[in-house]
């Protein structure tokens, strides 16, 4: 019954007793634990997220329009295809893990090395793939107008959102002061392409562009898009244009949904990132011939266990943020 | 080691099942059919539920097979299974429902008429 699980030389105790507690070795046992609290810390995230998304749930953006891109195919409505093959590539990762550690349980150094590199490639795929997701959601597609009370309004064109460039000219000049041009500097905000007179002008000047609102028709489940007449009685009470999106503001819809976004996949990235530099000590650590030495190869099934646990964690985030 | 086989055969076996759920929940997320996409049951569609079942049968497959936790003692895989089994669901409706009823209170005070 053993065979699946690296029998260790330290001893049928820890330090006492006269058997292991729950037949598990003292690390192994730690790792689990481990695993549970920050399991119960995510849920803890992702239910505070599933609150949120309920109180808002007739506003709450749609996700296949917001992650609509795929590297190398620019302009290509794509929704969802890349974060599918995300978890696909963290799922290998996990399977080439758990390969490393059955290698492990047969004393396999070379095969144990080769799966382990394996891994890490694939981790490393994973947290570039999810930089370039935040660096497009940061940078935004369209862009959109927040009102005075903070709601978000966009634009739409036969019946697909449009972007700000596709309808609006800017003809001002207005520079973003950078530290080589004064005495005293103080950043400020990044100024939009477009101001809101702008955004007017354009939208009195073609009338086939309408107006979309965050608020979600409870039957055919779009966002609502309103008459003319309506939209420009939005747009009277305009604020400021937004373009892409930080915590404060976003033009994707509420500002909750940007920062739910940032900080849940930015806790799991980091995650995924400080498995991978485990996996990396681990990695040399085989190579070295340290387990051989040791006897065993249970560090890799330790350090294997995290890494599931960030797959596990991905399928969850995955799920709630991008499908349901 | 015959034993060797038979374990990478079930490793393969369960990756083989994570992909195709995966690649099932992906399909349904962009075509949402309309049967599913439409019905309520318990406060979201029949999709957002299948979707919820799915991953944790996901979830199952990992932690059973990836982890080895299915190999381990049964006082050991209980320590584990049940803190979760009992506090997550327990948090996770107190909230549904409690996010439900904000919005009944609040959502109607939204102006949406200029």
């Amino acid at each position: 019954m053993g065979a699946n699980i690296a029998e260790t030389s330290e001893g049928k105790t820890w330090d006492g007793g006269s058997a292991k507690p729950m037949g598990a070795s003292y690390g192994k046992m730690m790792m689990w634990f481990f695993i549970v609290s920050d399991a119960l810390t995510f849920s803890g995230f992702l239910a505070a997220y599933g609150l949120t998304r309920f109180k808002f749930i007739d506003v709450w953006p749609i996700a296949d329009e917001v992650f609509t891109h795929f590297p190398f195919l620019h302009g290509v409505h794509a929704p969802m295809y890349y974060v599918a093959l995300m978890t696909f590539i963290l799922i290998f990762s996990s399977v080439t893990m758990v390969l490393a550690v059955d290698a492990g349980h047969h004393m396999n150094k070379k095969k144990v090395t080769f799966y382990m590199f394996l891994t890490i490639i694939g981790g490393i795929i994973f947290v570039g793939s999810q930089a370039w997701e935040w660096k497009n959601f940061i940078q935004g597609s369209y862009g959109a107008v927040q009102l005075k009370d903070g709601k978000i309004v966009q634009f739409v064109k036969d019946g697909h959102q449009i972007a700000l460039s596709d309808f609006v000219v800017a003809d001002h000049i207005e520079e973003q002061h950078t530290r080589n041009n004064g005495l005293w500097f103080e950043k400020g905000e990044t100024i939009p392409t477009y101001t809101v007179q702008e955004v007017l002008t354009g939208f009195k000047a073609h009338p086939s562009i309408q107006l979309r609102i965050e608020k979600i028709n409870p039957e055919t489940k779009q966002k609502i898009v309103v008459s003319r007449e309506e939209g420009l009685k939005f747009l009277s009470r305009a604020a400021r244009v937004v373009e892409g999106a930080n915590l404060e503001v976003n033009e994707y819809g509420s500002s909750q949904f940007a920062d739910f976004f940032f900080f849940i996949t930015g806790f799991h990235g980091f995650h995924v990132f400080s498995g991978i530099v485990l996996n990396v000590i681990v990695f040399f650590n085989v190579l070295i011939g340290t387990y051989e030495k040791r006897g065993h190869y249970e560090m890799v099934e330790k350090v294997g266990l995290y890494w599931h646990f960030v797959d596990l964690v991905w399928v969850f985030v995955f799920t709630f943020f991008y499908l349901i | 080691m015959g034993n060797e086989a038979a374990h990478k055969a079930i490793i393969w076996k369960v990756f083989g099942i994570l992909s195709v759920i995966t690649l099932v929940e992906v399909v349904l997320g962009i075509v949402k059919p309309d049967f599913l996409f439409r019905t309520q049951f318990l406060g979201t569609s029949l999709l957002n539920q299948l979707f919820l079942i799915l991953t944790l049968v996901k979830a199952y497959y990992i932690v059973w097979y990836f982890m080895h936790l299915g190999d381990e003692n049964k006082s050991f895989k209980y320590s584990i299974v049940l803190p979760l089994v009992i506090l997550i669901p327990y948090l996770a409706t107190l909230l549904m429902i409690e996010g439900d009823y904000v919005f009944d209170a609040v959502a109607a005070y939204t102006n949406w008429k200029y």
